[in-house]
């Protein structure tokens, strides 16, 4: 072998010996793709580590994914949006000290020319509409936090559309199903966020608009629960302890309700309400 | 169109002024791929070796397993290793899940089935009057057992730049295992999964490009290697 492929062979080696250093004060979070999409953990993250001097990495995923990768012990906090499935998850003893800290809530989008008339209309009423005529819809189908809110909505209409052929289950996260939405002519439930990202981006050309919004039904809330130590003893308490406390305080609320996407506030800080 | 224009545009700014983030993906990238070849080495190339030069009842068979699974889908390696690594897991006391030495387990067995066929096919392709000519001439069976070694060096370094472009390039196990996970596990393909599901797709066009210029390096070295194997 000659220079060359010494040199190649040596790159190689450094590399594979340039093993990362874990820093001995890190907290592993399993959160959902919107606060991650959102920006909102980039903008709060410097602030958190300035505040406890925590290192915080998360995986962002849909709910059901990150209470699974709690249950199975993965990550020591988490920060989801689904209070139904949140509250068996504390209930069935994998979780503890869950506190509500924030929300914002979800709307309905759908094509311009709006076939099935449901601007202006409740929820229900709305669901009622798009399954009554047959319009085009497409489910996050991927057990996350607005897919669990679709299904609570549709159960509140006592309407099962899992069958139906207009009813598309799309198995990816929130930017993709309105990219579907969009390409199909086809209604959507989204947060508001990635809705106001997915217009900005989209600009004039954008064939969707809100159609539904405002509803109680439609109110998204987000929670953070520490994975329960007696289940998983590799939990860091102490850490998540510091982790929640900080979620809850005035200035962190605070900073929640400043930040803005395109100039719209996304998260309206709720804690201890 | 104009993502790809300015793809363009932020790739080559990416490449002038390389942020933390991207440096990061970069060398999470390089470091888990290296290792995850390393170990495929280390294990493959004496496999394949024996495998391709030797003869045993079953070998075709065995040929036939370790070629099938040169098809591994990525997520069901992820998968599998998973289920291995979480906390839960046999292995889960070593806490490797959503860390780069996880990554690395998933990866190596992506890449081991890669070096242990074509390493095989190497010896195989070796003219056989060569091994009888020596062994006529009086050369021990260790001799021989080297010089075919000697003879498939080129070959061997095919075998390491192709299963290094099939690992650096991958996106599911990276995913699964490492968890994408900023300034840590993050890979330049995980990143780019991200800047797609966030909507900014010129940012992950650039990512994009940037892999390939390295995809492109790995190809320069692959031509050197195979122009190095038809002179020798």
């Amino acid at each position: 072998m000659n220079m060359l492929g010494k040199s190649f062979l040596g790159i190689m080696l450094s590399l594979s010996c340039a093993v990362s250093v874990q820093a001995a004060d890190t907290l592993m979070m399993a959160t959902t793709t919107s606060t991650q999409d959102s920006g909102l953990l980039e903008f709060l993250n410097p602030i958190f580590k300035a505040d406890t001097g925590i290192d915080l990495k998360w995986v962002a995923v849909g709910t059901g994914k990150a209470l699974e990768i709690a249950k199975n012990c993965d990550a020591d906090v988490l920060l989801v949006h689904a209070p139904a499935v949140e509250k068996k998850f504390v209930e069935d003893g994998f979780g503890i000290d869950r506190r509500q800290i924030m929300y914002n809530d979800f709307v309905i989008v759908g094509p311009k020319g709006d076939p099935a008339k449901i601007a202006g209309k409740s929820t229900a009423d709305a669901l009622k509409a798009i399954y009554d005529t047959k319009s085009g819809f497409v489910s996050r189908g991927d057990k996350s936090g607005t897919h669990n809110a679709e299904l609570k909505l549709w159960k509140a209409s006592s309407l099962t559309p899992d069958k139906e052929s207009f009813y598309i289950s799309a198995g990816q996260g929130m930017m993709a199903t309105l990219a579907i939405a969009a390409e199909k002519g086809a209604y959507a439930l989204t947060d508001r966020g990635t809705w106001i990202k997915f217009d900005n981006k989209q600009g004039n050309a954008n064939p969707l608009k809100i159609v539904v919004e405002g509803d109680t039904a439609l109110f998204n809330q987000y929670s953070v629960i520490t994975t329960n130590p007696k289940v998983c003893p590799n939990v860091k308490t102490d850490l998540a302890a510091k982790f929640e406390d900080w979620w809850v305080a005035p200035e962190t609320q605070k900073k929640i309700s400043e930040y803005t996407l395109e100039g719209k506030q996304l998260f309206f800080p709720n804690a201890g309400k | 169109m104009g993502y790809f224009s300015d793809g363009f545009q932020n790739a080559v700014g990416l490449l002038l002024h390389m942020d933390d983030a991207t440096t990061s993906a970069i060398s999470a990238t390089l470091t888990s791929t290296g290792c995850a070849l390393l170990i495929a080495l280390t294990l493959g190339l004496p496999v394949g070796f024996l495998l391709g030069y030797t003869q045993f009842p079953g070998k075709r068979f065995c040929r036939l397993i370790s070629d099938t699974l040169l098809a591994f889908p990525t997520v069901l390696i992820g998968l599998i290793v998973y289920v291995f690594i979480t906390h839960r897991g046999p292995l889960g006391q070593y806490g490797l899940l959503f860390t780069i030495p996880g990554m690395v387990i998933g990866q190596a067995i992506l890449a081991l089935p890669i070096v242990i066929s074509w390493t095989a096919q190497a010896v195989e392709n070796l003219d056989s009057r060569c091994r009888e000519t020596l062994l006529t001439l009086g050369a021990s069976p260790v001799q021989v057992a080297l010089l075919c070694i000697k003879e498939i060096r080129y070959d061997l370094g095919m075998v390491c730049v192709t299963a290094f472009g099939r690992v650096v390039t991958e996106v599911g196990v990276a995913m699964m295992l490492g968890g994408n996970i900023r300034y840590s596990t993050r890979t330049m393909t995980t990143a780019i999964s991200l800047e797609t599901s966030k909507g900014e797709f010129a940012q992950g066009i650039a990512l994009g490009l940037v892999l390939l210029l390295i995809a492109f390096v790995i190809n320069l070295l692959m031509a050197w290697f195979r122009r190095k194997g038809r002179l020798a």
